[in-house]
């Protein structure tokens, strides 16, 4: 159902100056391919209509619930959850007090081989977020979904989006068809960097085998080991001296999981102390640029036995200021505002994570 | 501060490495384009004898895919997990603030080489 302009909501909530929570990761979902193509042009709309196209591949594996969404996120009229903006503005803005929430589409443009093709469905994705959602409610902000198979259109679609001051930052999915910081990524990270916008890498992608051994069975299996792609991303970016090139990037991952993190910081220092040779124009250590350019958001929360536990892997990270809250909105692994970080975390540590942290990353109000 | 001898310049080629005890400490004593050098001979790592490790130069870059090769002889990288480390500071390339073994100050003197061995700290 299409909104009418007039049903649109002028939102209170985003003129208090008290904000208190921030959600940096909120899916929006075209309900079919005929939310995109009026923002697509003739070429392609026709191409839609005589190929019968309805989207790009998506899962590797069927993800427990239908469209991987809580049970009850599916609007009353029947269409997918996360694609009634008014629907998802109740079940989670309003019924949670959130005063941002950053909107991740995960529109698989990327997996689309004719890449003119995937390059009309990214720009229309972008404009249906902003009219179709951003238009809606003043608390949505959005993210530039970008085909990161062809980099220079990605590039230049960066540029074209970041002039709508709505948009926060540019995403990236975590399965890539090689690892960012590969020289052929560099426009993609040279316009962010010249708009000001962070990246933000997402739970995702696809396109080759999803882990580093081959295919496993299991959903469970897919939904666990995504930190190994994760994993990559991170070195790959560091270590190819992305960081050095673009010294004021920013990098939120994004349902990444954290605990994994200092490990991996520790490994990589050790290994740089004897093979710095490879890369030598880091001037750092490894792990600082992990802790200076990177952030991560919370959900799917670590949840270990002993709860002290997640205290420590936090002090190990290095940085208070490194968690964003997010509570991955409509998908079944949803994370409650108030129930998936512990009691035990309070006070400042608690604000930083629940909005603090995420305000200073991202320029809400950068208009 | 005191002077040691640490043993004949008479067949000491440039690149070599040599393992020497002066003044009760063992040290790896080492020649390269600019002179002799002297520092701790225990790795801070792991304890490797830096003595066994190799005299190099190393890969310098000030942005990504822009590599040189500079520093000819200026290096000394550790036999077992690759540490390289400064031979006139004694600093490590990666962490020079953090990691480090003792460099001596050493000069040759009627064929002979002279460390200076002091009462702390780095030395040279």
């Amino acid at each position: 159902m299409a909104i009418a302009p007039d049903e649109r909501r002028t939102v209170e909530q985003t003129e208090k100056t008290d904000i208190s929570l921030v959600d940096a990761d909120v899916h929006n979902y075209p309900r079919s391919i005929d939310s995109l193509t009026p923002y697509m042009s003739q070429r392609w709309v026709e191409y839609v209509r005589q190929t019968g196209f309805v989207s790009p591949p998506k899962d590797e594996y069927p993800r427990f619930y239908e469209s991987a969404a809580r049970r009850d996120a599916w609007p009353p009229n029947g269409d997918i959850p996360g694609s009634d903006p008014g629907f998802a503005t109740t079940q989670l803005l309003d019924e949670w007090d959130i005063d941002y929430a950053v909107l991740n589409p995960l529109y698989g443009v990327s997996r689309v081989h004719n890449l003119d093709f995937g390059n009309s469905l990214m720009r229309a994705v972008n404009e249906w977020t902003a009219h179709d959602w951003l238009d809606f409610d003043e608390r949505y902000k959005g993210s530039i979904v970008v085909n990161f198979s062809d980099p220079p259109a990605a590039a230049e679609e960066i540029r074209r989006v970041a002039a709508d001051p709505r948009f926060v930052q540019v995403l990236l999915l975590a399965r890539s068809p090689a690892p960012y910081g590969r020289r052929e990524f560099r426009p993609i990270f040279e316009a962010a960097v010249d708009v000001g916008l962070p990246i933000g890498m997402h739970f995702g992608g696809g396109g080759g085998p999803i882990t580093g051994t081959g295919w496993p069975s299991f959903y469970i299996e897919d939904h666990t080991g995504m930190v190994q792609a994760f994993e990559a991303q991170v070195l790959s970016m560091v270590c190819e001296g992305l960081f050095v090139d673009f010294p004021t990037l920013k990098v939120a991952l994004i349902e990444s999981g954290f605990a994994w993190l200092p490990p991996l910081m520790w490994r990589l220092n050790k290994n740089f102390r004897g093979l710095r040779q490879e890369v030598p124009w880091l001037k750092k250590m490894p792990s600082e640029y992990i802790q200076e350019h990177f952030r991560v958001t919370t959900q799917p929360m670590e949840e270990p036995e002993n709860p002290e536990h997640l205290m420590q892997i936090m002090d190990m990270l290095g940085r208070d200021d490194f968690l964003m809250f997010a509570t991955d909105y409509p998908h079944w692994d949803f994370d409650a505002p108030d129930r998936a970080i512990p009691a035990s975390i309070r006070g400042e540590r608690r604000d930083g994570i629940m909005f603090k942290n995420a305000m200073e990353f991202y320029d809400f109000e950068r208009s | 501060m005191s002077d040691h001898d640490a043993g004949t310049v008479a067949g000491f080629e440039i690149g070599a490495l040599k393992q020497v005890e002066v003044g009760g400490r063992r040290m790896v004593l080492g020649r390269n384009q600019a002179g002799y050098f002297a520092l701790a001979n225990t790795c801070p790592h792991q304890g490797s004898r830096l003595s066994e490790g190799t005299l190099i130069g190393t890969a310098i870059a000030d942005a990504a895919g822009k590599i040189e090769y500079g520093r000819e002889g200026m290096i000394l990288r550790c036999p077992w997990h690759g540490w390289e480390f400064d031979v006139d500071s004694g600093r490590s390339l990666c962490e020079p603030e953090r990691r480090q073994v003792a460099a001596y100050a050493v000069r040759e003197e009627d064929g002979r080489l002279l460390v200076t061995v002091g009462s702390s700290g780095r030395e040279k």
